[in-house]
Parts: structure tokens; C-alpha cells; sequence
């Protein structure tokens, strides 16, 4: 595929979406490159399901960032792979602190299931639809949500035999 | 048992000299149920733990659970009686869970109705540790990710440091890059096929497997100086050039590899056991492997053509001449198969490499990236000035955003690292291939035997470090 196909291939894509913004990015050591598309919190669903029905339909990734200070906060971004032609996009949307919600991909990519129970874990993002939004990799019991930048790292106090726990 | 019990207590008839026995006998005999403080006796405390298996009307994930989400031709079982149901727990000690991985089986009779991964026993927070550590640092964290394949994981993450610092390597990097990660596949699916043949009763495998991945190793020791964990392919390049008469080590490692693989075929091929164990189980169709984002030899075993190193290539992959194995049935012979396959290609790639390396540096000579050589701290003020910055402060990065993907051995190993300036990351995420591959367990497993989810959890080779991370 030559870049000018990929380009009309994202450009199919993100022309029914306002306020999106699209950015390419070259992979380091390899002429390849990927799209960052940037869109709103309510056109998440549609977003994926137009790409999913443009041929992005292989589910790679989906995680939070948060961003702290900047508001808003958090981040969600997506991963999507298109097989034929090859082509990769990042797509993300920014929802604010006092409202981590994003509406489920479970319906769209099965996939999505263990991804938002981790981003839910680990972010504190909600995933209103999904159905079994319990923690994943911490325990059931866990409180907060250890990737925030508010989360400490913390340390557990080790008893050596000869030493002291700094106490 | 407890029968038994009440008898002899009924006997006895004293009231203290009883309750010291019951005390005794049910400190023995019984187990504390996570959350109470009540013991109950052994055979009512099968716990499942916090992540229960609800029951079937009341449970949300029902449909992934029993691997129905994604249209397929699997059998729909007929209505059966509750009674006739029992849930298990396989793992998480499990010795066939390739670490830490706790299934719970639905099973009716011998037959699996419902699965449920559950993971995060060795969640060891390597993201949020990643904040934590400068760019100079971060490739001995990410190595201990997926601990079969430390070179791609310490690829995916040099690469993506490179792309935000806008960096390239010398040609030789990239081919010393490219030699040691096809040799850590090599080194992992042995590893993967030995540990699949011990999981299905072929033990011979299982030492064939060690004792060639021990040769792989052997070179990495050399290479590296460590033979797991190496942190040796670091943003810039690689750590050292390879030592003298790598050549010959990798030709005699390439010939006694590709004899042990032709021996592990005339071992398995045709084995009717080995057979009988692995056609048609645990078969993954292509739109599940698309949905749940599967990837490597179980996405290729099920005839998904998709693989980094021909569709998105990187270091220099399109020089170099080899071939993506595919399979045809997605079941667990398949990606056995495939894996062989890939041993070989692999092999190829490094004999090309052995003829086709250019001679240069193996490191970028950016001084704001890589360390100056020793003898020029002597020599330059410079040099000891950019010396002290990048082992005190580290390689500062500018702000940006990046997303790269590596073919590890057991998928698209891919890293996204968000940076705001300064030398530790703000964030990086590690989008790991055995995650997906445990995610989608349930449709490989569900309505087949017992038996075959051993079988089929062995050919999707996890690696629990890599799922949990």
C-alpha cells in the first residue's frame, strides 16, 4: 500500500467525525508509519464501529493515561490494526476527573472485555456496559487505583534478622 | 470420616476431654475460608475465592465465559441438570499453568461448559515501577516482563525510546538486534514445544526442548554475560559488539538446532498419541482471533496471515529472506506446527545475518544518548561532562507520545511510552500478546474435554510474567 491509499483509507474514516484530529507518526528504525486520532468522549462507539466496518477490525490495545495536571485528566486510547491494507491507529479520548466514564467496546470488539477490566483496575475508568467490570490483576478487595499519579508507590516495611525496619 | 468422629467423641462422654479432640482433630482437617473467621469443615470450604463463578442466570459474563460471544460451530450443550455441574479451580499452582494462572472449570461429566481466567498473581506493578526509572534504566525493568523473550521485550521498548527521541541506529546495531531477537524465539519455542510435549505426556520432549535451548542460551551467556534478563539491546543500540568468533558459535548453534528440530519432527509428526492429543483441539477461528486481538503463532496457526516483521518492518527485516509459516485448522497441532516452522525461519534469518552483517559501530554516537567510551573521559572535558549527565540525570527525552510493536515470539509485543519532558516516562503501557492469548481461553476451551484444556492452554503458550506484568 502506498501512503497516499493509507491517507484516503484514514481520511474515509474520520470524515463522518467532527473535531477530530489526525497526526502520523513514523516507527522508529522502519518505513512504516501509524495514525494518532484524537476524537470526543461521545463519538467513541461510533468511531469504532465505523472503524471496524472500514477494516480496522482486529482489536490490539486499550488502556488510560492520566494525565494529572493537564485537564482533563485521564485518557483512553485505543489500538486498532487493519490487516488488509496494513494500517495501525491510536485512537484516544480525554474524559475529566470527576467523570471517568466511557461507554463499553465490548459490544464492538469481544476483545475489549480484559482490557477495560484492567483500565478499570489500574485507572479507575468506568465502563458503563461492560459485563463484569471487576478488577483484574488486583485483588478483589484492593482499594484505589495503583496507576493514577496520585496512587503512592509505597513500600512494605521488610524484617531483616540482623537489621532494622528504619522504625 | 467426621461419622467416625462423632462416634468416638459420643464414647468418650466427657465433655472436656471431647472438646479438646474435636478441637484437635478440626484444627487438622479444616481450612480458613478467605474473608470469615469461621472454619468450616474440609468438604464444604471448596472456596472459589472473591472472583466466584456466579450462577449461570445471575452471571453478566456468561456469554464470554462460555466462548458463544463470537459466532462459531461449536456445540451448544443441551439442558443438564445443576446437579450435574461442578466447578473446579486448575492453578494457580497448577504445574501445566506455565506459572500462575488459575482457570475455573465448569464441567459437566469430563466435558467443560465454562472457563474463566483469572490472573494478576504476579501483577507486579512493572508499569507503574517504570515511572519510576530513567530511560537508562527502564530496558532492566521491560526485560523481565515476558522472561522467555527478554530481547523483544527490551527491543519494543529501545525502539520506542528511539522513535520519541527521533534517533536512528547504526546498520550493525540493527542487525545484531535483529540476530539475538530471532535467536530468543528460537530459544522460546523450544522452550514452548518441550513444555507442550510435557503438558501432553510426550516426556522425551521435554528434555529435547531443554537441551537445545540450552545452546541458545549457552550464546547468550557469551553475548551478554547473563542468560535470561540480559537488558542488552538498549535505546541507541546495543550494550557490547559480539564477542570474537560469534560466527562460528552461531553456524554450530544454527546446525545442531535445525538437527534437534528434524528429530523433534520425526519424534511428533506422525506419534499417534501426539495426534490423538492435539488435531482439532482447542480451535480458534480467525474472527476470534481478530476480536480478541490474538496474535504470533496461535493467530498464524489459524491461517491469520499477520506477522510485524513482513507487514511493519523494522531493524532492517525486509533485507533478509524468510517466510511466515501458516496454519490451516487453528488447533493446537497447528501452532505446534507453525512454531517448528518459525525455528527454522528463524535459523535462516541468522545464517543470512552471519553473511550479510555490516561492519560499523554498534551503538549511536549521539552523545546525549549513549555513554562516551572510557578512554575519552580521560581525554575530554565534554566527554566527562556527558558522562556524568547521562548516569546522574539519564537520557531526557522530549514530550511526545509513541507507540511501537515488536513480532515477539509469542505475538505483537507492542509499548507505548507517553513522555512530558525530562528523563523518566510519564507513562508506559506494555501491550502484552499472552494477555490477549489468556483472554481468549474460553472459546478455545469451552465444550471440549478436560483433558484438551491442558492441551490447549500449552499450545497458546502464556507467559504469565507477560500477562500480568
Amino acid at each position: 500500500m502506498t501512503d497516499t491509499q493509507n491517507n484516503e483509507t484514514i481520511a474515509a474514516l474520520v470524515e463522518p467525525f467532527d473535531s477530530t484530529v489526525v497526526s502520523e507518526r513514523a516507527y522508529a528504525s522502519s518505513n512504516s508509519s501509524y495514525f494518532m486520532i484524537s476524537i470526543p468522549r461521545d463519538e467513541w462507539v461510533p468511531f469504532a464501529e465505523s472503524a471496524k466496518a472500514i477494516g480496522f477490525d482486529t482489536f490490539s490495545d486499550l488502556f488510560a493515561i492520566d494525565h494529572f495536571t493537564d485537564a482533563p485528566r485521564y485518557e483512553v486510547v485505543l489500538n486498532l490494526v487493519s490487516m488488509r491494507p496494513v494500517e495501525r491507529i491510536v485512537v484516544s479520548t480525554r474524559v475529566p476527573y470527576d467523570d471517568p466514564v466511557v461507554p463499553t467496546l465490548t459490544n464492538v470488539f469481544q476483545g475489549a472485555n480484559f482490557y477495560e477490566r484492567e483500565a478499570y483496575d489500574m485507572m479507575g475508568i468506568d465502563f458503563p456496559g461492560h459485563p463484569d467490570l471487576t478488577r483484574i490483576l488486583m485483588p478483589d478487595d484492593w482499594v484505589g487505583h495503583p496507576l493514577r499519579k496520585d496512587y503512592d508507590i509505597g513500600a512494605i516495611p521488610v524484617e531483616f534478622k540482623l537489621g532494622s525496619t528504619g522504625e | 470420616m467426621s461419622d467416625v468422629t462423632e462416634d468416638t467423641v459420643d464414647e468418650v462422654s466427657d465433655d472436656a476431654a471431647s472438646q479438646s479432640v474435636e478441637e484437635s482433630r478440626r484444627t487438622r482437617h479444616s481450612i480458613w475460608v478467605s474473608g470469615t473467621e469461621e472454619r468450616m469443615p474440609f468438604a464444604e470450604a471448596t472456596d472459589e475465592g472473591a472472583q466466584e463463578l456466579l450462577p449461570r442466570d445471575e452471571d453478566p459474563a456468561l456469554e464470554i465465559q462460555r466462548g458463544i460471544a463470537v459466532d462459531d460451530d461449536y456445540v451448544i450443550p443441551e439442558h443438564v441438570d445443576d446437579s450435574e455441574r461442578q466447578i473446579i479451580n486448575m492453578g494457580p499452582q497448577h504445574p501445566s499453568t506455565h506459572g500462575v494462572l488459575r482457570l475455573q472449570l465448569e464441567l459437566e461429566g469430563e466435558m467443560v461448559r465454562r472457563v474463566k481466567p483469572i490472573i494478576g498473581y504476579l501483577h507486579t506493578g512493572m508499569e507503574k515501577t517504570a515511572e519510576t526509572l530513567n530511560y537508562s534504566q527502564g530496558s532492566t525493568n521491560v526485560t523481565r516482563m515476558d522472561y522467555l523473550s527478554p530481547f523483544a521485550n527490551e527491543l519494543a521498548y529501545s525502539l520506542t525510546v528511539e522513535q520519541l527521541l527521533g534517533i536512528g541506529v547504526p546498520p550493525r546495531a540493527s542487525a545484531i538486534r535483529v540476530l539475538m531477537v530471532e535467536l530468543n524465539r528460537v530459544a522460546s519455542h523450544l522452550l514452548s514445544s518441550a513444555t507442550m510435549g510435557m503438558d501432553v505426556g510426550a516426556l522425551s520432549m521435554m528434555i529435547y526442548g531443554w537441551r537445545e535451548r540450552e545452546i541458545c542460551l549457552d550464546f547468550f551467556e557469551k553475548v551478554t554475560g547473563l542468560r535470561m534478563n540480559h537488558n542488552y539491546i538498549r535505546p541507541g543500540g546495543v550494550a557490547a559488539e559480539l564477542p570474537d568468533g560469534w560466527e562460528d558459535d552461531v553456524t554450530s548453534l544454527i546446525e545442531r538446532v535445525n538437527e534437534g528440530v528434524d528429530e523433534y519432527e520425526e519424534l511428533l509428526n506422525e506419534n499417534p498419541i501426539w495426534l490423538d492429543r492435539t488435531l482439532g483441539v482447542g480451535v480458534l477461528i480467525p474472527d476470534e482471533v481478530k476480536q480478541y486481538g490474538v496474535t504470533g503463532p496461535v493467530a498464524r496457526a489459524s491461517g491469520v496471515d499477520w506477522d510485524l516483521r513482513k507487514e511493519t518492518p523494522y531493524c532492517g527485516y525486509e533485507k533478509y529472506e524468510f517466510d511466515v509459516p501458516l496454519g490451516k485448522h487453528g488447533d493446537a497441532f497447528d501452532r505446534y506446527k507453525v512454531r517448528i516452522d518459525e525455528i527454522r525461519e528463524s535459523l535462516r534469518i541468522a545464517s543470512q545475518i552471519i553473511e550479510t552483517i555490516p561492519l560499523g559501530d554498534y551503538r549511536n554516537v549521539d552523545p546525549k544518548v549513549t555513554p562516551p567510551p572510557r578512554a575519552r573521559i580521560d581525554e575530554s572535558m565534554e566527554a566527562l561532562i556527558h558522562h556524568f549527565k547521562l548516569f546522574t540525570q539519564g537520557v531526557v527525552v522530549p514530550p511526545g507520545e509513541a507507540f511501537q510493536a515488536v513480532e515477539g515470539p509469542r505475538g505483537e509485543l507492542g509499548c507505548h511510552i507517553v513522555s512530558k519532558g525530562g528523563s523518566r516516562p510519564w507513562r508506559m503501557r506494555w501491550r502484552a500478546p499472552s494477555f490477549a492469548a489468556v483472554q481468549a481461553l474460553p472459546p478455545m476451551m469451552t465444550d471440549s474435554m478436560v483433558a484438551d484444556v491442558i492441551a490447549a492452554l500449552a499450545s497458546t503458550d502464556p507467559v504469565l510474567g507477560d500477562v500480568d506484568r
